[in-house]
């Protein structure tokens, strides 16, 4: 290398790093965020991807409470921050990182997937930032990784797969079952759920299959489920990958002989794109499309109104988290600084939610009722209570140390 | 000697504004400028490759993964593993790695050898996407960060922001001598003859595989500390660290920079950054989210960035001053 | 015929499983070979490696979706959609492709590479971010009952049949006309074929067309079986390059084997089940098995086992 060509590159390159230096420069003063009377709250959800639908209900749910509390949550106007999260663990950190460090929410509302919410968690712990969760049922978020900051209105990955397996152990020809999902935190989780319930009744699991999220290719696990002739079939799936198996369970003609299981999110929200494809599946969840209670027809009609969508559990748990957040702000005043008070006072109250009555159970998770369900026509109906007043799975119960 | 003092200047500045950085800086900052120190060490360990050995790899981002991974498995649950006994035991892991899968893909030359270096990081991409060997999609978090403690002694601590910002200064400037030292050494000369003329050199003697594996260790194994650190920063890993986009990425990083200089790659990984910023902070124009499909920008970036500066930013210099060919090549 | 309980090593619960299986593996390579096969080509025509391959099955998909519920039928989207995704091929390489043969792969790799991130991000603007789905035409929406419990979806066996039928078209068009015999020549020695007179320019452009027309039609047949989603060309693509280094590069026949070959590991890897001295290898690493395939072979032969040496 000559020396003149040595020197023009370094004088571009430092050139270039110098303004580097100044933009960064420019970057670095912090903002001053004016405290003002608004709550920021900062909403981490899908709004692309497989779960987007489920996103975009737990936001019009939760705006919805917001409404019917005149626009202000203890007397305070809430300022949104939105952050797609893609449904993607891997940006996680950074994307919750963004809402907690930079923009400085009061609240971190957020998400869906639970490999999402498990990086969530481990930021909005440390930060001690007030994080609602209204819906990933990570089992770790109520078990061993809880916080007093950290409180979830939806479910836990354990409980609706609980729920039906118990339901099942109840029938005397089921004898054996074949579980299929995703290989993820949600999908491990709730298959466990279903044997905790199951197994107790006498019945055994054939055979676990698993696939890796978000694969929705079933063709060859189907013909392995078919040429085992199982009693049933229990299968968590959720969105698109939900829509997907339904119509290729039926593809194969599977629905005929063999019939399928699965927690609520097998079926919510997907009836409409998968037309008659999920007829006769049972699920188990903490809510139903026509459940008779007075407050659950209020909510159904004033969602309805409102965004000409039909509700499912997604924009209960988004409205839930609303009111719960409405409650806790009301004790303190709108001052979200009280954190602990604005804590206690939700670990007290009892919500009056469309699912029914529920409470926070000591690590943090909904103590509700879980619901049998039945594909009839586009409609999740009611078909009794599989557990009452269920809390969490007892092995994750005991990790967490709170309080 | 004028435009040499110029460098030597301008280069001190930079070096002084990134050691006061954390003085003045919020958090959120010295973290953003702590994961860049960390890319640029992945990308000039990956400029060894491209720019110096002609070895275009596509997965390199693999030894910075397993990097991360191999800390992650290794670090018991509950509490923290030593630092000087979990990070040589990590870059040992990409090391080994790098021995193994070059032992494969240096058979081949040309446009295979950037496929099969593709192919061989996504199947370990897939053994972490897939499997239950840590975590899968979700990745795997490391809850309690390493501790860097022999006997009574701690001279930093992995949990403060800080700390971690000045170690991957410290591993940079590191790297950044011992990259010079063995490429100006005759290992260094001979890989610069294997790039040239690979043939020639094996006709004069040269046993010019094993030369080629010994580099792809190297810089897997550099790879492998900016693994852990990226690690160590947000305590978290998952199987995007492993994947080809970051392997792109960091191509680009080197091709923008500037291939087959040391600290161009580490400039590279800076412009990235910024390019990635500043188009994510796009604002709304015609009702659609500009920032939200900053990709596309970025994408666009690259395909006139390699039409146009093949030289990388450093090119635009010889561009405008004067048209004639550079003897890089 | 053991009830799926008493499965532990090596074993298929029937013989009846067994032909299905097979037929889900062929019927997966089959559509991995119509992808493939474009990106074999265009890389032995022009020595170009097109990273953005992938993107044209994820387009061939979204323009299903989108042309069959703006023209209202699937069958007429077809041979709209194809039109359309050659045409494009042809602009796309008179504006940028040919631009490459003179650079070196690496620049190659990067201008594709940043070219399927803009064809990604203007899909998303174009037509969003959700998963959307294709109804199976009426036509073909039944199913043949195979077993007492399982039925093959009528369907999938027509991608099968469109798959061959394509296989067979390249063979006729490759072997026995004069195109296919420049197109051979040109594999064979790219500046002899010019030089003997074949216009290689606009051989390149037919060729660069009908390989990522390919790679769109497979994924305007597939998106009734598979979700049309956003990360669907990714995952295609790598397997495109497994399949080239299993097959040989340039090679179409190897294109076929590899292809069928890979969607063979991939079915069974999933659904048999394997263990080494009580090390679970099958089905818990069945995603490795395509790579390890590869290893395996690049340890025979390095080129491909169609391949030509370089």
């Amino acid at each position: 290398m000559t020396k003149q060509y040595f020197d023009r590159r370094e004088f571009l390159k430092t050139t270039a790093a110098g303004a580097f230096v100044a933009g960064a420069g420019a970057a670095l003063p912090s903002l001053a965020f004016a405290q003002g009377a608004r709550i920021k709250v900062g909403l981490m959800l899908p709004y692309t991807g497989t779960f987007a639908p489920l996103g975009v209900a737990i936001e019009n749910g939760f705006r919805l409470a917001l409404t019917e509390s005149g626009g202000k949550f203890g007397g305070r106007e809430i300022e949104f921050s939105k952050v797609d999260d893609e449904s993607e663990p891997s940006k996680a950190t950074d994307n919750v990182n963004r809402l907690v460090n930079r923009d400085k929410v009061d609240v971190v509302i957020g998400t869906v997937h639970s490999g999402v919410a498990a990086g969530m968690i481990r930021v909005t712990r440390e930060a001690g930032v007030l994080h609602m969760i209204p819906n990933a049922g990570l089992s770790q978020a109520t078990g061993v990784l809880c916080a007093p900051n950290i409180i979830r209105t939806s479910f836990s990955n354990w409980q609706p797969g609980y729920g039906m397996g118990v339901a099942l152990s109840k029938r005397k020809n089921v004898k054996n079952v074949v579980t299929i999902a995703w290989r993820y935190a949600a999908g491990e989780e709730s298959v466990k759920g279903f044997k905790d319930g199951y197994l107790k009744g006498g019945g055994a699991i054939a055979k676990e299959l698993w696939l890796p999220f978000p694969n929705v290719e079933f063709q060859a696990l189907l013909t392995e489920i078919a040429s085992g002739k199982p009693d049933a079939v229990y299968a968590f799936f959720a969105g698109g990958g939900a829509a997907k198996f339904l119509k290729d369970y039926a593809q194969a003609g599977l629905n005929k002989s063999i019939p399928l299981v699965g927690p609520g999110f097998l079926t919510d929200g997907v009836l409409e794109a998968v037309g008659g494809a999920a007829q006769g599946v049972e699920t188990s969840l903490h809510y139903a499309d026509d459940l008779n209670f007075k407050r659950d027809k209020e909510f159904r009609l004033a969602y309805a109104k409102t965004y000409k969508l039909q509700p499912d559990v997604y924009a209960v748990q988004g409205y839930d988290t609303g009111l719960l957040l409405a409650a806790g702000l009301k004790a303190v005043n709108g001052d979200v600084s009280r954190k602990k008070e604005l804590i206690a006072a939700m670990e007290k109250i009892t919500v009056n939610s469309p699912r029914g009555n529920w409470h926070l159970s000591k690590a943090h998770n909904p103590v509700q009722d879980m619901y049998l369900r039945k594909v009839v026509g586009v409609e999740n109906k009611y078909g009794g209570v599989a557990v009452k007043a269920l809390d969490d799975d007892p092995s994750v119960m005991a990790q967490c140390k709170m309080g | 000697m004028k435009p040499e003092r110029l460098l030597i200047a301008a280069l001190l500045a930079v070096a002084a504004v990134l050691i006061v950085l954390p003085l003045f800086a919020e958090k959120f900052y010295v973290q953003l400028f702590a994961k860049n120190l960390i890319l640029a060490i992945l990308a000039m360990s990956l400029d060894l490759l491209i720019g110096y050995a002609g070895l275009v790899s596509f997965g390199h981002a693999a030894f910075y993964g397993v990097a991360g991974y191999a800390l992650a498995l290794f670090a018991p649950q509950n509490h923290a593993a030593n630092f000087w006994t979990s990070f040589p035991l990590a870059v040992g892991a990409s090391a080994v790695l790098a021995l193994a899968i070059g032992f494969f893909v240096l058979r081949t030359h040309g446009i295979y050898f950037i496929m099969v270096t593709l192919a061989f990081a996504q199947m370990l991409f897939s053994l972490f996407f897939d499997t239950k060997i840590a975590g899968g999609s979700d990745g795997i978090y490391i809850d309690v960060r390493p501790v860097a403690r022999i006997g009574d002694w701690q001279p930093f601590d992995l949990d403060n922001f800080v700390h971690v910002y000045y170690l991957a200064l410290f591993f940079l400037a590191l790297v950044y001598v011992l990259l010079r030292t063995v490429l100006r050494s005759p290992f260094g000369r001979v890989l610069a003859g294997i790039r040239v003329n690979e043939r020639r050199m094996r006709s004069l003697g040269y046993a010019t595989f094993r030369y080629k594996l010994v580099c792809f260790v190297i810089a897997g194994a550099i790879a492998g500390v900016a693994g852990y650190l990226a690690a160590v920063q947000f305590g978290v890993v998952n199987p995007e660290m492993l994947g080809w986009h970051l392997s792109a990425s960091v191509m680009m990083m080197v091709i923008l920079g500037g291939m087959g200089t040391l600290l161009g790659p580490a400039l590279g990984a800076a412009i990235w950054m910024l390019l990635e910023l500043g188009f994510q902070g796009l604002p709304q124009a015609g009702g659609t989210d500009l920032g939200k499909h900053w990709q596309l920008f970025m994408g666009g970036f690259i395909v006139l960035a390699t039409l146009f500066l093949p030289r990388g930013i450093a090119g635009i210099a010889g561009m405008l001053r004067r048209p004639r060919e550079t003897p890089h090549e | 015929m053991r009830p799926a309980a008493q499965c532990r090593r090596f074993c298929f619960v029937d013989f009846h499983t067994f032909l299905i299986q097979l037929l889900n593996g062929v019927q997966y390579g089959l559509l991995l070979f119509l992808v493939s096969s474009g990106l074999t080509l265009v890389f032995g025509i022009m020595g170009v490696i097109n990273i953005a391959h992938g993107s044209f099955y994820m387009i061939g998909a979204y323009l299903a979706w989108s042309l069959a519920g703006a023209l209202g039928s699937f069958w007429i989207a077809l041979p709209v959609g194809i039109v359309l995704t050659a045409a494009f091929g042809f602009l796309l390489e008179m504006l940028l492709v040919r631009k490459l043969y003179a650079r070196d792969h690496l620049y190659q790799v990067l201008l594709t590479y940043g070219l399927m991130l803009v064809f990604e991000e203007t899909r998303s603007i174009l037509w969003g971010d959700d998963v959307r789905g294709v109804q199976i035409p009426q036509l073909l929406s039944a199913s043949i009952a195979l077993t007492d419990t399982l039925s093959y979806p009528v369907y999938r066996l027509w991608i099968s049949a469109v798959c061959l039928l394509v296989a067979a078209l390249m063979y006729w068009v490759m072997q026995k006309t004069r195109v296919g015999m420049m197109i051979r020549a040109g594999v064979f020695n790219r500046e002899m074929a010019q030089s003997l007179g074949i216009d290689m320019h606009l051989l390149s452009r037919m060729v660069f067309a009908a390989g990522i027309t390919l790679a769109g039609l497979a994924g305007m047949i597939a998106a009734p079986t598979s979700a049309v989603f956003p990360g669907m060309g990714n995952q295609v693509l790598i397997l495109c390059f497994v399949v080239i280094v299993i097959g040989g590069m340039g090679s179409v026949k190897g294109a076929m084997v590899a292809s069928l070959l890979i969607g063979l590991v991939d079915t069974f890897g999933k659904v048999v089940h394997l263990e080494i001295g009580g090390l679970k290898l099958l089905p818990e690493l069945s995603s490795m098995a395509v790579y390890i395939l590869m290893a395996a072979i690049l340890l025979w032969r390095p080129e491909g086992i169609f391949g030509r040496k370089a």
